[in-house]
């Protein structure tokens, strides 16, 4: 299974890019992506909403293959 | 109407998207850009936003304002990229039969829309630049 992974704001600065395409594991969640992806860096404690196919998702909510998996930090807008 | 835009936001286009007969009043909410934060002078400011995700939430949290507030037509546009300081950052259009819900509508939309759709801010200092997040109180993709 591979989900696409949106990156935005520090998350895209930190890794260079605005897309990853990710193998994921069955039982994989938004959650557990962005701990493998930023569980060991400097904004692993940023507090970040999930949004799963471009709509607000659980930090738990099953992913399925080709999702569009998406890190919100902190809302600028405004 | 609800979009996001990379260039300078049109009011005209908005008043022209929620004016009709039955309207009472029209309220212009208008975001505009700082020259300083916190004493550092900001340069610039650039907003980067999860695109169809930003415009979806614009819809939704417009849709949710005319339910709850009878009467009431809501338009809201974003702008993304470069913004220049004292230029607007996001313009909201309400029309309503009466002032009270008119300004109810403008202040649900503005709340909202800081809490909920996905566009961030970056200033840019003459000695660096930083990711600006909206006050906690707006925060979260529940905030109502």
């Amino acid at each position: 299974m591979i989900v696409t992974v949106r990156l935005f704001a520090a998350l895209r600065e930190l890794r260079g890019c605005e897309e990853l395409r990710c193998p994921i594991e069955p039982g994989a969640t938004p959650q557990s992506l962005f701990v493998g992806l930023f569980g060991d860096g400097p904004l692993a404690r940023l507090p970040v909403a999930y949004a799963v196919n471009a709509a607000y998702a659980r930090g738990d909510q099953a992913l399925r293959d080709g999702d569009e998996v998406a890190f919100l930090p902190p809302l600028g807008g405004g | 109407m609800f979009v996001l835009q990379d260039g300078p936001l049109d009011y005209g286009a908005l008043r022209a998207a929620v004016l009709h007969p039955g309207a009472g009043c029209v309220l212009l909410f208008e975001g505009v850009t700082r020259d300083t934060f916190e004493g550092r002078r900001v340069l610039r400011l650039e907003y980067e936003a999860y695109g169809p995700m930003a415009e979806a939430e614009l819809a939704a949290i417009g849709a949710e304002v005319q339910a709850e507030l009878p009467g009431v037509r809501v338009a809201m546009a974003h702008r993304v990229g470069l913004v220049p300081v004292s230029e607007p950052s996001v313009l909201i259009a309400v029309s309503a039969p009466h002032r009270v819900e008119g300004y109810e509508a403008s202040r649900r939309c503005i709340e909202r829309l800081k809490a909920r759709v996905p566009i961030w801010k970056r200033e840019v200092y003459a000695d660096g630049a930083s990711w600006k997040e909206n006050s906690p109180s707006s925060r979260g993709p529940d905030g109502r």
